[in-house]
Protein backbone atom coordinates (compact mmCIF):
# COMPACT_ATOMS: atom_id res chain seq x y z
CA UNK A 1 0.00 0.00 0.00
CA UNK A 2 1.34 3.36 -1.03
CA UNK A 3 -0.13 5.14 1.95
CA UNK A 4 0.84 4.33 5.50
CA UNK A 5 -1.54 4.85 8.41
CA UNK A 6 0.60 7.81 9.41
CA UNK A 7 0.19 9.61 6.11
CA UNK A 8 -3.53 8.79 6.08
CA UNK A 9 -3.84 10.61 9.38
CA UNK A 10 -1.45 13.49 8.70
CA UNK A 11 -2.09 14.24 5.02
CA UNK A 12 -5.59 15.70 5.53
CA UNK A 13 -4.19 18.27 7.99
CA UNK A 14 -2.40 20.51 5.50
CA UNK A 15 -1.41 18.69 2.31
CA UNK A 16 -4.87 17.38 1.48
CA UNK A 17 -7.10 19.33 3.81
CA UNK A 18 -10.79 18.76 3.09
CA UNK A 19 -11.66 22.43 3.63
CA UNK A 20 -8.71 24.32 2.20
CA UNK A 21 -7.72 22.03 -0.67
CA UNK A 22 -10.92 20.20 -1.56
CA UNK A 23 -13.13 23.10 -0.40
CA UNK A 24 -15.73 20.75 1.11
CA UNK A 25 -17.83 21.18 4.25
CA UNK A 26 -17.77 24.98 4.06
CA UNK A 27 -21.42 25.37 5.00
CA UNK A 28 -21.13 23.94 8.49
CA UNK A 29 -17.76 25.64 8.94
CA UNK A 30 -19.55 28.97 8.66
CA UNK A 31 -22.26 28.07 11.11
CA UNK A 32 -20.51 26.47 14.05
CA UNK A 33 -17.34 28.54 14.40
CA UNK A 34 -18.58 31.54 16.39
CA UNK A 35 -17.23 29.94 19.56
CA UNK A 36 -14.38 27.50 20.13
CA UNK A 37 -16.31 25.21 22.41
CA UNK A 38 -19.00 24.61 19.82
CA UNK A 39 -16.38 24.19 17.09
CA UNK A 40 -14.65 21.55 19.19
CA UNK A 41 -17.82 19.54 19.79
CA UNK A 42 -18.58 19.71 16.07
CA UNK A 43 -15.04 18.52 15.31
CA UNK A 44 -15.43 15.54 17.61
CA UNK A 45 -18.85 14.71 16.15
CA UNK A 46 -17.67 14.91 12.53
CA UNK A 47 -14.48 12.95 13.26
CA UNK A 48 -16.44 10.13 14.89
CA UNK A 49 -19.02 10.05 12.12
CA UNK A 50 -16.44 10.07 9.29
CA UNK A 51 -14.29 7.46 11.01
CA UNK A 52 -17.04 5.01 11.83
CA UNK A 53 -19.08 5.49 8.67
CA UNK A 54 -15.97 4.84 6.57
CA UNK A 55 -15.26 1.74 8.63
CA UNK A 56 -18.77 0.28 8.33
CA UNK A 57 -18.98 1.09 4.64
CA UNK A 58 -15.62 -0.53 4.10
CA UNK A 59 -16.74 -3.69 5.93
CA UNK A 60 -19.76 -3.92 3.64
CA UNK A 61 -18.01 -2.65 0.50
CA UNK A 62 -18.01 -5.90 -1.46
CA UNK A 63 -21.69 -6.49 -0.68
CA UNK A 64 -22.97 -3.02 -1.55
CA UNK A 65 -24.79 -3.05 -4.90
CA UNK A 66 -23.30 -0.26 -7.01
CA UNK A 67 -26.74 0.88 -8.15
CA UNK A 68 -27.77 1.87 -4.62
CA UNK A 69 -24.35 2.52 -3.09
CA UNK A 70 -24.94 6.22 -2.41
CA UNK A 71 -28.19 5.44 -0.59
CA UNK A 72 -26.49 2.69 1.39
CA UNK A 73 -23.74 5.13 2.39
CA UNK A 74 -26.34 7.73 3.34
CA UNK A 75 -28.22 5.26 5.54
CA UNK A 76 -25.08 4.35 7.43
CA UNK A 77 -24.00 7.98 7.80
CA UNK A 78 -27.48 9.18 8.76
CA UNK A 79 -27.86 6.49 11.42
CA UNK A 80 -24.54 7.44 12.97
CA UNK A 81 -25.42 11.13 12.91
CA UNK A 82 -28.76 10.51 14.62
CA UNK A 83 -27.01 8.47 17.30
CA UNK A 84 -24.47 11.29 17.83
CA UNK A 85 -27.30 13.84 18.00
CA UNK A 86 -29.17 11.77 20.57
CA UNK A 87 -26.05 11.30 22.69
CA UNK A 88 -25.34 15.05 22.61
CA UNK A 89 -28.91 15.84 23.67
CA UNK A 90 -28.55 13.42 26.55
CA UNK A 91 -25.08 14.33 27.78
CA UNK A 92 -24.27 17.82 26.47
CA UNK A 93 -27.64 19.55 26.38
CA UNK A 94 -26.36 23.14 26.37
CA UNK A 95 -24.04 22.50 23.43
CA UNK A 96 -26.64 20.54 21.52
CA UNK A 97 -28.92 23.57 21.85
CA UNK A 98 -26.25 25.79 20.24
CA UNK A 99 -25.39 23.29 17.52
CA UNK A 100 -29.09 22.62 16.95
CA UNK A 101 -29.68 21.73 13.34
CA UNK A 102 -26.01 21.52 12.38
CA UNK A 103 -25.47 18.13 13.99
CA UNK A 104 -28.24 16.76 11.81
CA UNK A 105 -26.63 18.42 8.82
CA UNK A 106 -23.43 16.37 9.25
CA UNK A 107 -25.38 13.92 7.07
CA UNK A 108 -25.01 16.29 4.14
CA UNK A 109 -21.41 17.20 4.95
CA UNK A 110 -19.58 16.45 1.72
CA UNK A 111 -16.47 15.33 3.61
CA UNK A 112 -18.23 12.31 5.09
CA UNK A 113 -19.75 11.27 1.76
CA UNK A 114 -16.53 12.08 -0.05
CA UNK A 115 -14.42 9.77 2.09
CA UNK A 116 -17.02 7.00 1.93
CA UNK A 117 -17.17 7.13 -1.85
CA UNK A 118 -13.52 7.88 -2.61
CA UNK A 119 -11.73 5.81 0.01
CA UNK A 120 -13.87 3.42 2.03
CA UNK A 121 -15.40 1.70 -1.02
CA UNK A 122 -11.93 0.58 -2.12
CA UNK A 123 -9.94 0.03 1.08
CA UNK A 124 -9.97 -2.30 4.09
CA UNK A 125 -11.90 -1.31 7.23
CA UNK A 126 -9.09 -0.17 9.50
CA UNK A 127 -7.41 1.95 6.81
CA UNK A 128 -10.81 3.51 6.06
CA UNK A 129 -11.33 4.27 9.72
CA UNK A 130 -7.93 5.98 9.98
CA UNK A 131 -8.59 7.91 6.78
CA UNK A 132 -11.99 9.03 8.09
CA UNK A 133 -10.54 10.15 11.40
CA UNK A 134 -7.73 11.98 9.61
CA UNK A 135 -10.16 13.88 7.41
CA UNK A 136 -12.41 14.67 10.37
CA UNK A 137 -9.41 16.09 12.19
CA UNK A 138 -8.31 18.05 9.13
CA UNK A 139 -11.78 19.60 9.00
CA UNK A 140 -11.59 20.20 12.75
CA UNK A 141 -8.22 21.92 12.48
CA UNK A 142 -9.67 24.60 10.20
CA UNK A 143 -12.80 24.81 12.35
CA UNK A 144 -10.75 25.45 15.47
CA UNK A 145 -8.56 27.99 13.68
CA UNK A 146 -11.59 29.91 12.41
CA UNK A 147 -13.33 29.50 15.76
CA UNK A 148 -10.34 30.92 17.59
CA UNK A 149 -10.15 34.02 15.38
CA UNK A 150 -13.92 34.59 15.52
CA UNK A 151 -14.30 34.10 19.25
CA UNK A 152 -11.16 36.01 20.19
CA UNK A 153 -11.86 39.10 18.08
CA UNK A 154 -15.66 38.82 18.12
CA UNK A 155 -16.31 38.20 21.80
CA UNK A 156 -12.91 38.88 23.33
CA UNK A 157 -12.70 35.39 24.82
CA UNK A 158 -11.08 32.00 24.24
CA UNK A 159 -13.09 28.87 25.15
CA UNK A 160 -15.54 31.16 26.95
CA UNK A 161 -12.82 32.61 29.18
CA UNK A 162 -12.63 36.38 28.84
CA UNK A 163 -9.28 37.60 27.52
CA UNK A 164 -10.23 41.04 26.26
CA UNK A 165 -12.83 42.69 28.49
CA UNK A 166 -15.52 44.02 26.14
CA UNK A 167 -17.13 47.45 26.38
CA UNK A 168 -20.53 45.88 27.11
CA UNK A 169 -19.07 44.35 30.25
CA UNK A 170 -17.27 47.48 31.34
CA UNK A 171 -13.92 46.83 29.64
CA UNK A 172 -12.09 48.59 26.82
CA UNK A 173 -12.35 46.19 23.90
CA UNK A 174 -14.91 47.03 21.22
CA UNK A 175 -15.70 43.60 19.74
CA UNK A 176 -15.89 43.18 15.98
CA UNK A 177 -19.54 42.26 15.47
CA UNK A 178 -18.99 41.05 11.90
CA UNK A 179 -16.88 38.16 13.18
CA UNK A 180 -19.84 36.80 15.12
CA UNK A 181 -21.90 36.55 11.95
CA UNK A 182 -21.54 33.54 9.62
CA UNK A 183 -20.30 35.50 6.56
CA UNK A 184 -17.09 36.44 8.37
CA UNK A 185 -16.06 32.76 8.26
CA UNK A 186 -15.98 33.05 4.46
CA UNK A 187 -13.33 35.74 4.67
CA UNK A 188 -11.32 33.86 7.28
CA UNK A 189 -11.44 30.55 5.37
CA UNK A 190 -10.47 32.44 2.22
CA UNK A 191 -7.48 33.95 3.99
CA UNK A 192 -6.48 30.54 5.39
CA UNK A 193 -6.63 29.00 1.91
CA UNK A 194 -4.46 31.84 0.64
CA UNK A 195 -1.97 31.30 3.45
CA UNK A 196 -1.84 27.51 2.89
CA UNK A 197 -1.31 27.90 -0.84
CA UNK A 198 1.41 30.49 -0.41
CA UNK A 199 3.14 28.11 2.00
CA UNK A 200 2.65 25.09 -0.28
CA UNK A 201 2.52 26.39 -3.87
CA UNK A 202 1.88 22.86 -5.24
CA UNK A 203 -1.70 23.20 -3.92
CA UNK A 204 -2.41 26.00 -6.37
CA UNK A 205 -4.70 24.72 -9.11
CA UNK A 206 -3.82 25.06 -12.77
CA UNK A 207 -5.44 27.92 -14.57
CA UNK A 208 -8.55 26.93 -16.44
CA UNK A 209 -7.70 29.34 -19.22
CA UNK A 210 -4.63 31.14 -20.44
CA UNK A 211 -4.56 34.61 -21.86
CA UNK A 212 -2.82 34.26 -25.20
CA UNK A 213 -0.96 36.93 -26.96
CA UNK A 214 -2.06 37.09 -30.53
CA UNK A 215 0.55 38.27 -32.91
CA UNK A 216 -0.60 40.83 -35.38
CA UNK A 217 -0.29 39.91 -39.03
CA UNK B 1 -18.32 -3.01 -14.60
CA UNK B 2 -20.68 -2.82 -17.59
CA UNK B 3 -19.71 -6.35 -18.54
CA UNK B 4 -20.73 -7.52 -15.09
CA UNK B 5 -24.08 -5.82 -15.36
CA UNK B 6 -24.98 -7.58 -18.55
CA UNK B 7 -24.12 -10.93 -17.02
CA UNK B 8 -26.38 -10.23 -14.08
CA UNK B 9 -29.24 -9.08 -16.21
CA UNK B 10 -29.05 -12.29 -18.23
CA UNK B 11 -29.08 -14.25 -15.00
CA UNK B 12 -32.21 -12.56 -13.75
CA UNK B 13 -34.08 -12.99 -16.96
CA UNK B 14 -33.80 -16.73 -16.98
CA UNK B 15 -34.24 -17.43 -13.28
CA UNK B 16 -34.99 -15.21 -10.28
CA UNK B 17 -33.24 -17.42 -7.74
CA UNK B 18 -29.64 -16.42 -7.16
CA UNK B 19 -27.53 -19.47 -7.61
CA UNK B 20 -23.81 -19.19 -8.12
CA UNK B 21 -24.15 -21.07 -11.41
CA UNK B 22 -26.52 -18.53 -12.90
CA UNK B 23 -24.66 -15.53 -11.54
CA UNK B 24 -20.92 -15.96 -11.85
CA UNK B 25 -19.14 -14.35 -8.88
CA UNK B 26 -17.78 -10.92 -9.73
CA UNK B 27 -14.13 -10.03 -9.69
CA UNK B 28 -14.08 -8.68 -6.14
CA UNK B 29 -15.32 -11.90 -4.67
CA UNK B 30 -13.78 -15.01 -6.17
CA UNK B 31 -15.58 -18.17 -5.09
CA UNK B 32 -13.41 -20.38 -2.89
CA UNK B 33 -11.80 -22.97 -5.05
CA UNK B 34 -12.10 -26.67 -4.51
CA UNK B 35 -15.45 -26.39 -2.81
CA UNK B 36 -18.49 -28.24 -4.05
CA UNK B 37 -20.98 -25.59 -5.09
CA UNK B 38 -24.09 -27.41 -3.87
CA UNK B 39 -22.73 -27.84 -0.33
CA UNK B 40 -22.54 -24.10 0.32
CA UNK B 41 -24.70 -22.70 3.12
CA UNK B 42 -27.30 -20.04 2.55
CA UNK B 43 -25.10 -17.21 3.89
CA UNK B 44 -22.11 -18.23 1.76
CA UNK B 45 -24.31 -18.38 -1.31
CA UNK B 46 -25.68 -14.96 -0.49
CA UNK B 47 -22.23 -13.45 0.02
CA UNK B 48 -20.98 -14.97 -3.22
CA UNK B 49 -23.85 -13.55 -5.21
CA UNK B 50 -22.62 -10.55 -7.17
CA UNK B 51 -23.58 -7.30 -5.51
CA UNK B 52 -25.48 -6.06 -8.56
CA UNK B 53 -28.02 -8.86 -8.63
CA UNK B 54 -31.53 -7.36 -8.32
CA UNK B 55 -32.71 -9.74 -5.62
CA UNK B 56 -29.55 -9.13 -3.67
CA UNK B 57 -29.93 -5.37 -4.06
CA UNK B 58 -33.37 -5.62 -2.48
CA UNK B 59 -32.14 -7.84 0.34
CA UNK B 60 -29.18 -5.55 1.09
CA UNK B 61 -31.39 -2.44 1.03
CA UNK B 62 -34.07 -3.92 3.29
CA UNK B 63 -31.59 -5.55 5.64
CA UNK B 64 -29.56 -2.39 6.02
CA UNK B 65 -32.66 -0.27 6.65
CA UNK B 66 -33.81 -2.78 9.24
CA UNK B 67 -30.48 -2.86 11.10
CA UNK B 68 -30.03 0.94 10.90
CA UNK B 69 -33.55 1.63 12.16
CA UNK B 70 -32.99 -0.75 15.08
CA UNK B 71 -29.78 1.04 16.07
CA UNK B 72 -31.40 4.47 15.77
CA UNK B 73 -34.49 3.51 17.75
CA UNK B 74 -32.41 1.79 20.40
CA UNK B 75 -30.36 4.96 20.86
CA UNK B 76 -33.42 7.21 20.87
CA UNK B 77 -35.40 5.10 23.32
CA UNK B 78 -32.57 4.41 25.73
CA UNK B 79 -31.48 8.06 25.88
CA UNK B 80 -34.94 9.64 26.01
CA UNK B 81 -35.30 9.72 29.82
CA UNK B 82 -31.98 11.57 30.10
CA UNK B 83 -32.96 14.03 27.38
CA UNK B 84 -36.32 14.80 28.96
CA UNK B 85 -34.59 15.29 32.27
CA UNK B 86 -32.19 17.73 30.59
CA UNK B 87 -34.99 19.72 28.96
CA UNK B 88 -36.91 19.92 32.25
CA UNK B 89 -33.76 20.87 34.12
CA UNK B 90 -33.00 23.59 31.59
CA UNK B 91 -36.40 25.20 32.20
CA UNK B 92 -35.98 24.85 35.95
CA UNK B 93 -32.56 26.49 35.84
CA UNK B 94 -34.08 29.47 34.06
CA UNK B 95 -36.92 29.81 36.55
CA UNK B 96 -34.51 29.54 39.47
CA UNK B 97 -32.22 32.10 37.81
CA UNK B 98 -34.92 34.65 37.10
CA UNK B 99 -35.98 34.45 40.75
CA UNK B 100 -32.39 35.21 41.75
CA UNK B 101 -31.87 31.93 43.62
CA UNK B 102 -29.28 30.49 41.27
CA UNK B 103 -25.71 29.97 42.40
CA UNK B 104 -23.06 27.79 40.82
CA UNK B 105 -23.17 24.24 42.05
CA UNK B 106 -26.61 24.28 43.68
CA UNK B 107 -28.99 21.35 43.30
CA UNK B 108 -31.42 22.87 40.81
CA UNK B 109 -34.12 20.23 41.19
CA UNK B 110 -34.12 20.69 44.96
CA UNK B 111 -34.24 24.50 44.76
CA UNK B 112 -36.99 24.25 42.19
CA UNK B 113 -39.21 22.38 44.64
CA UNK B 114 -39.72 25.70 46.43
CA UNK B 115 -41.68 26.94 43.40
CA UNK B 116 -45.41 26.21 43.22
CA UNK B 117 -46.56 25.70 39.63
CA UNK B 118 -50.15 26.63 38.76
CA UNK B 119 -52.08 26.66 35.52
CA UNK B 120 -53.61 30.09 35.18
CA UNK B 121 -56.62 31.09 33.12
CA UNK B 122 -55.45 34.38 31.63
CA UNK B 123 -58.88 35.99 31.09
CA UNK B 124 -59.98 35.63 34.71
CA UNK B 125 -56.64 35.58 36.50
CA UNK B 126 -57.82 32.50 38.41
CA UNK B 127 -55.95 29.22 38.81
CA UNK B 128 -57.61 26.24 37.21
CA UNK B 129 -57.61 22.59 38.31
CA UNK B 130 -58.45 21.45 34.81
CA UNK B 131 -54.83 20.56 34.04
CA UNK B 132 -51.98 19.08 35.99
CA UNK B 133 -49.46 21.94 36.29
CA UNK B 134 -46.56 19.45 36.20
CA UNK B 135 -47.74 18.07 32.86
CA UNK B 136 -49.23 21.15 31.17
CA UNK B 137 -47.36 22.14 28.02
CA UNK B 138 -47.61 25.89 27.36
CA UNK B 139 -46.18 25.69 23.85
CA UNK B 140 -48.57 22.93 22.80
CA UNK B 141 -51.50 24.84 24.32
CA UNK B 142 -50.69 27.93 22.24
CA UNK B 143 -51.05 25.82 19.08
CA UNK B 144 -54.11 23.89 20.25
CA UNK B 145 -57.27 25.27 18.62
CA UNK B 146 -59.41 24.42 21.63
CA UNK B 147 -57.04 26.00 24.14
CA UNK B 148 -56.03 29.17 22.31
CA UNK B 149 -57.48 32.06 20.36
CA UNK B 150 -56.13 33.95 17.37
CA UNK B 151 -55.05 37.55 17.96
CA UNK B 152 -56.21 40.38 15.73
CA UNK B 153 -54.20 43.11 17.36
CA UNK B 154 -50.95 41.30 17.96
CA UNK B 155 -48.08 43.55 19.07
CA UNK B 156 -45.93 40.65 20.30
CA UNK B 157 -46.36 38.92 16.92
CA UNK B 158 -47.27 35.52 18.34
CA UNK B 159 -50.29 34.71 16.16
CA UNK B 160 -52.29 32.73 18.69
CA UNK B 161 -52.44 33.22 22.41
CA UNK B 162 -53.15 30.33 24.76
CA UNK B 163 -56.02 30.74 27.23
CA UNK B 164 -54.03 28.95 29.90
CA UNK B 165 -50.38 29.30 30.94
CA UNK B 166 -48.22 27.86 33.69
CA UNK B 167 -47.06 30.35 36.32
CA UNK B 168 -44.81 29.71 39.29
CA UNK B 169 -45.21 31.11 42.80
CA UNK B 170 -42.36 31.49 45.22
CA UNK B 171 -43.38 31.86 48.87
CA UNK B 172 -41.53 33.06 51.94
CA UNK B 173 -41.02 30.68 54.83
CA UNK B 174 -44.14 32.03 56.60
CA UNK B 175 -46.28 31.20 53.55
CA UNK B 176 -46.70 34.76 52.27
CA UNK B 177 -46.06 35.41 48.60
CA UNK B 178 -42.50 36.40 47.66
CA UNK B 179 -42.47 36.45 43.84
CA UNK B 180 -44.49 35.30 40.87
CA UNK B 181 -42.69 33.96 37.79
CA UNK B 182 -44.63 34.55 34.58
CA UNK B 183 -43.80 33.16 31.14
CA UNK B 184 -43.56 35.73 28.34
CA UNK B 185 -42.72 35.43 24.66
CA UNK B 186 -42.82 37.45 21.49
CA UNK B 187 -41.04 38.15 18.24
CA UNK B 188 -37.76 40.07 18.15
CA UNK B 189 -35.79 40.57 14.95
CA UNK B 190 -35.12 37.01 13.74
CA UNK B 191 -36.81 34.80 16.23
CA UNK B 192 -39.39 34.38 18.94
CA UNK B 193 -37.88 35.16 22.33
CA UNK B 194 -39.10 32.90 25.14
CA UNK B 195 -38.51 33.96 28.70
CA UNK B 196 -39.70 34.48 32.23
CA UNK B 197 -40.37 37.65 34.17
CA UNK B 198 -40.26 37.64 37.95
CA UNK B 199 -42.59 40.12 39.69
CA UNK B 200 -42.49 40.94 43.39
CA UNK B 201 -45.37 40.27 45.78
CA UNK B 202 -46.75 43.81 45.28
CA UNK B 203 -47.68 42.80 41.70
CA UNK B 204 -45.94 45.86 40.29
CA UNK B 205 -42.19 45.72 40.92
CA UNK B 206 -40.10 43.70 38.48
CA UNK B 207 -37.48 41.50 40.05
CA UNK B 208 -35.90 40.22 36.84
CA UNK B 209 -36.34 39.14 33.24
CA UNK B 210 -34.62 36.31 31.49
CA UNK B 211 -34.92 34.76 28.04
CA UNK B 212 -34.14 31.07 27.75
CA UNK B 213 -34.59 30.65 24.02
CA UNK B 214 -34.02 33.01 21.11
CA UNK B 215 -31.93 33.35 17.96
CA UNK B 216 -31.14 37.06 17.88
CA UNK B 217 -27.93 38.43 16.33
CA UNK B 218 -24.90 37.44 18.41
CA UNK B 219 -23.22 40.48 19.95
CA UNK B 220 -26.20 42.77 19.24
CA UNK B 221 -29.71 41.44 19.87
CA UNK B 222 -28.34 38.45 21.76
CA UNK B 223 -27.14 40.93 24.39
CA UNK B 224 -30.59 40.37 25.96
CA UNK B 225 -28.66 37.61 27.74
CA UNK B 226 -26.02 40.00 29.04
CA UNK B 227 -26.17 40.02 32.87
CA UNK B 228 -25.48 43.76 32.87
CA UNK B 229 -28.54 44.44 30.75
CA UNK B 230 -30.72 41.99 32.67
CA UNK B 231 -29.73 43.77 35.88
CA UNK B 232 -31.40 46.94 34.57
CA UNK B 233 -34.80 45.31 35.04
CA UNK B 234 -34.42 44.92 38.76
CA UNK B 235 -36.74 47.23 40.77
CA UNK B 236 -38.44 48.75 37.73
CA UNK B 237 -42.19 49.32 38.00
CA UNK B 238 -44.88 48.06 35.63
CA UNK B 239 -47.66 50.58 36.31
CA UNK B 240 -47.86 54.06 37.73
CA UNK B 241 -49.65 54.92 40.96
CA UNK B 242 -48.66 51.73 42.83
CA UNK B 243 -50.10 49.52 40.13
CA UNK B 244 -53.45 51.26 39.87
CA UNK B 245 -52.43 53.57 37.00
CA UNK B 246 -51.42 53.12 33.40
CA UNK B 247 -49.02 50.47 32.11
CA UNK B 248 -45.83 52.53 31.81
CA UNK B 249 -42.94 50.06 31.52
CA UNK B 250 -40.92 50.82 28.37
CA UNK B 251 -37.78 49.53 26.69
CA UNK B 252 -36.53 52.58 24.79
CA UNK B 253 -33.62 54.93 24.22
CA UNK B 254 -35.16 57.66 26.33
CA UNK B 255 -37.20 57.53 29.50
CA UNK B 256 -41.01 57.64 29.16
CA UNK B 257 -42.97 60.59 30.65
CA UNK B 258 -43.71 58.50 33.72
CA UNK B 259 -40.02 58.63 34.68
CA UNK B 260 -36.87 56.54 35.08
CA UNK B 261 -38.58 53.93 37.26
CA UNK B 262 -40.45 52.69 34.21
CA UNK B 263 -37.55 52.83 31.75
CA UNK B 264 -35.16 50.10 30.63
CA UNK B 265 -32.44 51.39 28.35
CA UNK B 266 -32.70 49.78 24.90
CA UNK B 267 -29.79 47.70 23.62
CA UNK B 268 -27.49 49.71 21.40
CA UNK B 269 -27.27 48.35 17.88
CA UNK B 270 -30.34 46.19 18.39
CA UNK B 271 -33.26 48.50 17.80
CA UNK B 272 -35.60 45.83 16.48
CA UNK B 273 -34.84 43.30 19.21
CA UNK B 274 -35.36 46.02 21.83
CA UNK B 275 -38.63 46.99 20.20
CA UNK B 276 -39.67 43.34 20.22
CA UNK B 277 -38.90 43.02 23.92
CA UNK B 278 -40.81 46.25 24.59
CA UNK B 279 -43.82 44.97 22.65
CA UNK B 280 -43.87 41.58 24.27
CA UNK B 281 -43.53 42.93 27.81
CA UNK B 282 -46.24 45.52 27.26
CA UNK B 283 -48.48 42.88 25.69
CA UNK B 284 -48.08 40.28 28.42
CA UNK B 285 -48.41 42.82 31.23
CA UNK B 286 -51.57 44.32 29.71
CA UNK B 287 -55.21 43.37 30.35
CA UNK B 288 -54.89 40.72 27.63
CA UNK B 289 -51.93 39.19 29.42
CA UNK B 290 -51.31 38.88 33.11
CA UNK B 291 -53.04 42.05 34.36
CA UNK B 292 -56.15 40.23 35.73
CA UNK B 293 -53.80 37.96 37.68
CA UNK B 294 -51.48 40.76 38.80
CA UNK B 295 -54.52 42.67 40.04
CA UNK B 296 -55.27 39.75 42.32
CA UNK B 297 -51.64 39.67 43.42
CA UNK B 298 -51.83 43.38 44.30
CA UNK B 299 -55.04 42.77 46.25
CA UNK B 300 -53.16 40.13 48.24
CA UNK B 301 -55.48 37.33 47.13
CA UNK B 302 -52.79 34.89 46.10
Amino acid sequence: MAQTYRTMLVDPMVDNNPITLQVLGICSALAVTSSLQVAMVMTIAVTLVTGFSSMFISVLRSQIPSSIRIIVQMIIIASLVIVVDQVLKAYAYEISKTLSVFVGLIITNCIVMGRAEAFAMKNPPFASFVDGVGNGLGYGLILMLVGFIREFLGSGSVFGITVLQTVNNGGWYVPNGLLLLPPSAFFIIGLIIWAFRSWKPEQVEDREYRIQTVEAH
Amino acid sequence: MSENNTENRNGQDTEAKFTPEMNPPDRDLPAPEGEVVTSKGFLRRFLDTPADNTAKTMVVALGLCFVASMIVSAAAVSLRPLQEQNAALDKQVNIVQVAGLYEDGIDVAETFEAFEPHVLELATGEFTDQFDPYQFDDRAAADDVTLSAPLDDDPANIGRQANYVTVYLLRNEDGSLDKVILPVYGYGLWSTLYGFIAVEEDGNTIYGLQFYEHAETPGLGAEVDNPRWKALWNDKLLRTDDGKGELAITVAKTAPPAGEDYHIDALSGATLTSRGVDNLIRFWMSERGFEPFLERVRAGEI
